[in-house]
């Protein structure tokens, strides 16, 4: 039962202001505790400053907790001599992909994890070519990152990370800095992935990307305080605005019209979900 | 006006100047500049120049990019000549004499071979960082200084930091537009004004530009973490260096040329 | 009315005489009108942010001519910065083009670059901190301890400062939160609502600007593709889509309505007039079980 958890945090605590006595300190991370399942696409939301960030960093050993533990695949990130193998687990990728791409050819940033991992050349050459392939930017693989659009340099370095052939994917805010269009396309490469059986920890501001992911979690100030299926969490929308948030519009657009009076079903928050519950309303 | 500067970039390509072994295009380039110090005369400079238009042709790059490239040194080049126009004294009678200003032929001939030398060295020098990428660039400084290791030089450290500063360099040139942009808005004297003024206007664009790269250094250092980078140890790489056929037939070449144009010291007096 | 901002056959080339050659903007003519909040839209590339920056003077229009407040941008004798602080232009990501030491004394560099006298900017400052909900204790920090969302706040303050005729606003909600979205594209609005002065609005997001522009300019391979009411604009969802623009999802859920063959409108964006829609259709439907479409849902707009 248990390996089928690849991720886990036991009541993790942490703050950026160590040295403090612990009284008057604020907690960015405050007694989490969550798992991730192997093949799950997790949406982490929460207003800025709750904690998001803080906690995904926890996940490969960029950040170790004060009190609780992490754990990856059963390894403890405090664990010294594992922390290549937690790194190589768990891919990360941030904000901004102009400051996470370390070369100046395509194909050779891709390579950069593989490179520091020591794989042999050969071998090198087909993971970056599968990593490239799966995240849709193989045709750019010679091209120069600063000449590539938001969306295609935003997969280059998801392909930097999934070279590692990683078990999970924690995309921070990935999508943050993308126009619509670099959004669709990373969320596409995002659901290949998922396809491909690599688990994914997305933390975003974007509802309707949250929509898609299997599970939900809300945190405020440093807590978890909502958790379950997209459909439950978008459905209580006064819960989730008191944390600040939005909830997607097609769940909003549900709410108002069960508020006026229609009969509208339960767990509606995707446009597909809602055009179809109006129609049936209305045909 | 700032992205025109191309320096230290690289324009991927696949010619045979592309392809061929940085190591060589290395030394090759520390070669041509002692030959352009040494076979300072005439014909020497000549060569040169003609040597340096045949390897940008068979890298296919544009004449443009030269110049485009060479237009921010134009002052540095021009100032150069100018000095040695009036400092030079020869023998004989000076060329031009009005007042204190005394121009000698000695005056000219140092003017001009300064001039394209300048303009060589960075044609020069460019052309390999056009042609190498900057991490092909660094493996091959690295594979060069490797000796230097065993004497506790950081050669890894070092070709990284260089590696990156090359990636950051048209990355921080957008930044430090968009940042002066930015404060133009807001009625900064940057595109006019007296000297003072501008230097002083410079203060709201630097700092918000350092700021901004002490926090893009942050997150490189973190994502690079994340992708297991621990110092050159163990490292291996996708592209490796190994001297080909073809490497060896462009060494043949290039010491060839590099031969003729330092054959050219004996040949024709130096200045 | 009048018009604030005319572009005549603008056209602006980027490395010209290079290979890489590129019309960024290419016969752009549009006009607007003092007091109007002017959405602008585009995909990348679409040449929406160079047009904004030759309302700034930061951009040379290759050709065509730029009339701001009247008066030839580019003609002989005309100095750029008068420009400059007639159109109070907020650039993507303004928190990274703060560099004083308080976030009062930033607010302030503008007003003092116009010459002002000391009571002249502070009133101002204040004025502009309140507007965006700075506190006094704030304006002491450096704004280097701030949150992004009061930076980005400090930032757009020392626009405003300016007391600009026209706010250019270039995403000014880009990552931020929900709540920091909203906090700031309300702001302003208000301040819209209480200067009457012209805004001009960049964004990705169609919600945003269904919610607070009255017109829309809609940009496509450095042409100008729309220019209308946010209505007229809407109502073309369709040729939006491909644009590449995303539609808002309300939008989208009634284009799939009449994709599956109901009959009902399409030019539908906010969120009000969707319920209203639903409502008018289930009423014309079942008679029996009217309900009252003015009825404000429940849920609607906790803010």
């Amino acid at each position: 039962m248990e390996n089928n958890t690849i991720l886990e945090a036991q009541e993790v605590r942490f703050r950026y202001d160590g040295d403090q006595p612990a009284e008057t300190a604020a907690y960015a991370v405050d007694g989490v505790s969550m798992k991730v399942r192997r093949g799950e696409f997790v949406a982490v939301l929460g207003a800025n400053g709750c904690g998001k960030s803080t906690l995904a960093k926890h996940f490969n050993a960029i950040l170790l907790p004060e009190t609780g533990t992490v754990l990856v695949e059963g390894m403890d990130t405090r664990t010294d001599e594992k922390l290549y193998d937690i790194r190589q687990k768990v891919g990360m990728v941030f904000q901004n992909p102009d400051n996470q791409i370390v070369a100046t050819v395509v194909e050779e940033d891709v390579a950069f994890a593989l490179e520091n991992l020591g794989v042999p050349t050969d071998e090198m050459r087909t993971r970056v070519d599968e990593a490239m392939k799966l995240a849709g930017i193989y045709d750019q693989r010679t091209k120069a990152p600063h000449k590539l659009s938001g969306g295609q340099k935003q997969r280059v370095a998801i392909a930097g990370v999934i070279a590692m052939r990683p078990d999970c994917l924690i995309l921070d805010e990935a999508t943050a800095m993308l126009d619509p269009r670099g959004r669709a396309q990373v969320m596409k490469t995002i659901r290949s992935l998922r396809d491909a059986g690599i688990s994914i920890v997305s933390i975003t501001h974007y509802m309707e990307e949250a929509a898609q992911a299997d599970r939900v979690l809300v945190m405020s100030r440093g807590r978890i305080v909502m958790e379950g299926a997209p459909t439950q969490v978008f459905s209580q929308t006064r819960r989730v605005r008191s944390y600040h948030l939005d909830v997607p519009q097609a769940a909003e657009l549900r709410d108002e019209l069960c508020a006026a009076g229609l009969p509208m079903p339960e767990g509606v928050i995707t446009p597909e979900e809602c055009a179809r519950a109006i129609y049936d309303l209305l045909a | 006006m700032l992205r025109d500067i191309t320096i230290g970039q690289h324009f991927p390509g696949n010619s045979i100047i592309h392809r061929c072994d940085p190591r060589l295009k290395i030394v090759a380039t520390i070669a041509y500049i002692v030959v352009l110090f040494l076979a300072s005369n005439p014909l020497g400079m000549v060569l040169s120049l003609v040597l340096l238009g045949l390897l940008y042709r068979a890298a296919k790059i544009p004449l443009k990019l030269i110049l485009k490239s060479l237009k921010p040194i134009f002052p540095i080049v021009i100032f150069t000549a100018v000095l040695n126009l009036f400092f030079i004294t020869g023998e004989g009678d000076p060329l031009v004499h009005l007042g204190f200003v005394r121009i000698y032929a000695e005056g000219v001939r140092y003017a001009v071979l300064m001039a394209v030398r300048i303009v060589a060295l960075i044609a020069g020098t460019s052309l390999l960082t056009y042609t190498t990428s900057p991490i092909v660039l660094t493996d091959a400084i690295e594979a060069l200084l490797k000796p230097f290791a065993r004497l506790h030089l950081p050669v890894h450290e070092l070709a990284m930091m260089m590696t990156i500063a090359l990636r950051f360099i048209p990355l921080l040139i957008e930044e430090t537009e968009k940042i002066m942009n930015a404060q133009k808005a807001r009625g900064a004297m940057l595109d006019n004004g007296k000297f003072m003024e501008r230097i002083k206007a410079l203060v709201p664009v630097l700092i918000p530009l350092f700021i901004s790269a002490f926090r893009r250094a942050d997150e490189l250092a973190m994502a690079m973490e994340c992708r297991c980078y621990h110092g050159g140890e163990g490292r291996t790489r996708l592209k490796v260096l190994r001297f080909g056929r073809d490497d060896v037939k462009c060494a043949v070449v290039l010491a060839a040329g590099l031969a003729v144009i330092l054959s050219t010291r004996w040949i024709m007096p130096g200045l | 009315m009048s018009e604030i901002i005319k572009a005549e056959h603008l056209r602006y080339v980027y490395n010209p005489g290079m290979p890489d050659e590129t019309a960024a903007l290419d016969d752009v003519s549009f006009s607007i009108e003092q007091g109007d909040f002017v959405g602008v839209m585009g995909s990348t590339g679409s040449g929406k942010s160079t047009l904004i920056a030759h309302f700034n003077g930061l951009n040379r229009p290759t050709s065509g001519k730029l009339y701001v407040d009247g008066r030839d941008m580019w003609a002989e004798g005309q100095n750029l910065r008068d420009f400059r602080f007639l159109v109070g232009l907020v650039m993507q990501y303004p928190e990274y083009q703060l560099f004083e030491e308080t976030c009062w004394k930033d607010i302030a560099y503008g007003p003092r670059n116009m010459g002002l006298d000391e009571a002249e900017i502070t009133r101002r400052v204040r004025e502009a901190a309140d507007f965006v909900g700075l506190s006094d204790e704030l304006l002491q920090k450096s704004p280097f301890e701030l949150s992004g969302g009061q930076k980005r706040r400090v930032a757009i303050a020392g626009v405003l400062a300016m007391e600009p005729k026209i706010l250019v606003l270039d995403e000014p909600a880009a990552g931020l939160d929900p709540e920091g979205r909203d906090t700031i594209l309300t702001q302003i609005k208000n301040y819209h609502q209480a200067t009457g002065i012209t805004v001009i609005l960049v964004s990705h997001s169609m919600e945003d600007i269904a919610r607070y522009a009255n017109r829309v300019l809609v940009m496509d391979h450095g042409k100008v593709a729309m220019y209308d009411t946010v209505e007229a604009v809407f109502a073309r969802a369709p040729e939006l889509l491909q644009l590449g623009l995303s539609v808002p999802q309300v939008t989208q859920v009634f284009l799939m309505l009449k994709g599956m063959g109901l009959d009902i409108d399409t030019d539908v964006y906010t969120m009000p007039y969707a319920v209203k829609t639903v409502l008018r259709a289930w009423n014309a439907k079942h008679p029996d079980k009217a309900v009252p479409e003015g009825k404000k849902g429940g849920g609607a707009d906790a803010s």
